[in-house]
């Protein structure tokens, strides 16, 4: 009766041996393909080096006007942009500026990939049932899946650095962007894709000038999520080589260093309220037209 | 401005439901709507819609909701497929057409207004009007000509810059009209166009739609609930009932001559005097002629004014298409025409 009492699991060697078997085989897979798949990363790398390499060495004051501009095209909101150009200031004295920049170009890049990925796989989504039945249960496991273990794969295929960094984060915030354009197509209103077809648009011009401007608003939802999540993952991406704000704060967790690890936490929290407060009004602005106000 | 072309739509037949196909016959041999519902679960949409709607003219399709009006004019566009039978437009079959050739016909032959609008609230007033003729590719600098053009004759002028949000329903409605008649197609589709608006309005949007047919001369289809509008409208009016016409004939035929109670039932809350014309009441001539003419299209109401008027009881009716006197109009005919009930059906 021992099956009554302990799960009667699969033999231990047997166990052990399939455990063997995938990993000599992923091994070998690293072996033979690693290198050919890292120059597949190639551009990805060297976008990721222009970002930074611009972000860092332009002129902090320059830099400074920029992001204070793009607060305020975003936002168009003074409180906003005061609020900006304060965080930055107090950043850049405190002596992080150079993590911060690092940091906000990586999360740059990794918006524009998720994005450049994300809305067009949404868009595939909402017109195919069939594309979305496969990629949804995909993308539960991207977002619940825990980072490190898939952060195993990829340090095993591309060592570390950047790239493998990036991909980590990507992975983990692409999912909102991809989920939102979806669910922004789908939610367009059925007579506004009658009209749409009864003056005989093609599928682009339907897509074009009806969906996707439809869906804008649902569509920044999800970049202003993809932002977030990215920037939350900054701290774990630092263990694999990604440089920035999470760094300083591995470093502190390893030292006990309590007041570093506390500044670059509060630098990381100021630039996702920025991130925040910018692209949610802007997602605001973008909707001012949608909502009805005569009956 | 485009030829006017008229439309035929024979024996057509809309089942709802993935088995539409093979429940066709059994439709043929004559189950119902309620039978086909019960045992399928199939809706008959339409049932062996025969009409043949004159070009140039307004075409009104009455009927209650639910009764299949939307779905019959979709199938003029053919935005709904349907399960068999034809509709021709000038000598074209819209049924047949491949994916491009019905996105052509749809482009440059028919335009169409919706209930709630259908207007992008991204896009200002000029935008919006703009819509048809960019999707067919017409340079920017002639598309806004046209649409600025039509926001014009809508009474819109003034409002380009406006988004949709920023109007009331009767002014974006008339966005809606400008838009289809930007178009220029010799088609104009309207489902239910002016049911979301408030009843004085909807009878200002109905006096332009009639004075901007006297020189557009579209082939109008029009959907309504509503036998006022219809009556008002309609050159010619076909009565629709869970899917099937019951009655079609012009605003005489159907308020003097229903076809079965239930339009009887309706026509009891027509104000007859607007409705009935002076050739439809009159009598056959006979002695001397009435010294005050009136034409053939006058109402009641206007001819009895004109009595009154006048301080006579008797009218000559002047027939519309010779020009002569067709007959007689006198104050008893007025009356009856006016307080006769359909007998048998009351
Ligand atoms: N896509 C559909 N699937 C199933 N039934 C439908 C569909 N569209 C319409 N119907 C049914 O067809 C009938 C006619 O609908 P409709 O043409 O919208 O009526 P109306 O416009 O006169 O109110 C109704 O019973 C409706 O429930
Ligand atoms: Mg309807």
């Amino acid at each position: 009766m021992d099956w009554l009492t302990q799960f009667p699991q699969m033999d231990d060697n047997r166990l052990r041996d399939i455990k063997k078997i995938i990993d000599e085989a992923f091994r070998g897979f690293t072996r033979a393909y690693g290198d050919s798949i890292e120059t597949l990363f190639e551009p990805l790398r060297i976008f990721m080096v222009q970002a930074e390499r611009f972000m860092t060495g332009t002129p902090w004051i320059i830099v400074f006007a920029l992001i204070i501009g793009v607060a305020w095209l975003g936002s168009r909101n003074p409180k906003v942009v005061a609020a900006t150009a304060v965080t930055m200031l107090l950043i850049g004295y405190f002596g992080m500026w150079e993590d911060t920049m690092k940091t906000i170009s990586m999360i740059f890049v990794c918006t524009v990939i998720s994005i450049a990925v994300g809305i067009p796989l949404g868009i595939a989504m909402a017109r195919w049932n069939r594309m979305q039945a496969i990629v949804n249960p995909v993308l539960d496991v991207m977002q619940t899946m825990p980072s490190f273990v898939y952060l195993i794969p990829v340090v095993m295929l591309l060592g570390i650095g950047k790239v493998p960094g990036l991909i980590a984060v990507v992975i983990y915030a692409m999912p909102p962007v991809i989920r939102l354009t979806n669910l922004g197509i789908r939610l367009v209103d059925k007579e506004m894709l009658e009209a749409a077809d009864a003056f005989g648009s093609s599928d682009w011009q339907k897509l074009k000038n009806v969906q996707l401007p439809l869906a804008l608003p649902t569509i920044m939802a999800g970049i202003n999520q993809t932002i977030m999540m990215a920037l939350a993952m900054v701290v774990i991406a630092s263990m694999i080589g990604v440089q920035g704000l999470g760094q300083p704060v591995l470093r502190a967790i390893s030292n006990q260093y309590f007041t570093l690890g506390v500044f670059n936490g509060f630098a990381i929290v100021g630039i996702a309220i920025i991130f925040d407060r910018v692209s949610q009004s802007f997602g605001k602005r973008l909707q001012k037209h949608s909502e009805v106000v005569h009956g | 401005m485009a030829d006017p072309i008229g439309i035929e739509i024979r024996n057509l037949y809309k089942i709802f439901g993935p088995q539409s196909a093979q429940l066709m016959q059994a439709v043929r041999n004559g189950m119902t709507k309620a039978e086909l519902n019960e045992r399928h679960h199939h809706v008959l949409g339409l049932n062996d819609i025969n009409i043949s709607m004159p070009a140039g003219r307004i075409q009104v399709i009455m009927g209650l909701s639910g009764s299949g009006k939307s779905t019959l004019i979709r199938h003029i566009n053919r935005l709904i497929d349907p399960t068999a039978g034809e509709v021709i437009v000038g000598n074209q079959n819209v049924v047949t057409m491949s994916p491009e050739a019905l996105r052509d016909f749809r482009r440059h032959k028919t335009a169409m207004v919706f209930q709630k609008f259908a207007l992008l609230p991204n896009r200002t007033v000029l935008e919006n009007t703009c819509y048809g003729l960019e999707v067919q590719g017409i340079p920017q600098g002639k598309r806004v000509a046209a649409a600025m053009h039509w926001l014009e004759r809508v009474g819109l002028k003034g409002f380009e810059k406006k988004y949709p949000n920023q109007l009331s329903g009767g002014m974006q409605q008339r966005v809606g009209l400008a838009r289809a008649l930007a178009n220029d197609a010799p088609i104009l589709l309207m489902d239910e166009a002016f049911s979301a608006l408030d009843p004085l309005i909807r009878v200002d949007m109905q006096t332009i739609l009639l004075d901007l047919q006297k020189e557009i001369r579209k082939t109008i289809v029009f959907i309504t609930h509503d036998l006022d509008e219809a009556l008002r409208l309609g050159d010619s009016i076909a009565i629709l009932r869970d899917g099937e016409i019951i009655q079609q004939g012009t605003s005489q035929d159907i308020v003097l001559r229903p076809a079965d109670a239930y339009i009887e039932s309706f026509v009891r809350e027509v104000n007859r005097g607007r409705v009935i014309r002076a050739d439809a009441a009159m009598e056959p001539a006979s002695g001397p002629l009435p010294d005050v003419t009136v034409g053939g299209d006058c109402t009641l109401e206007d001819a009895g004014r004109l009595m009154v008027q006048s301080g006579t009881t008797r009218l000559a009716v002047r027939d519309m298409q010779t020009g002569r006197p067709a007959g007689t109009l006198s104050m008893e005919r007025i009356l009856a025409a006016i307080t006769q009930r359909a007998p048998g059906h009351a």
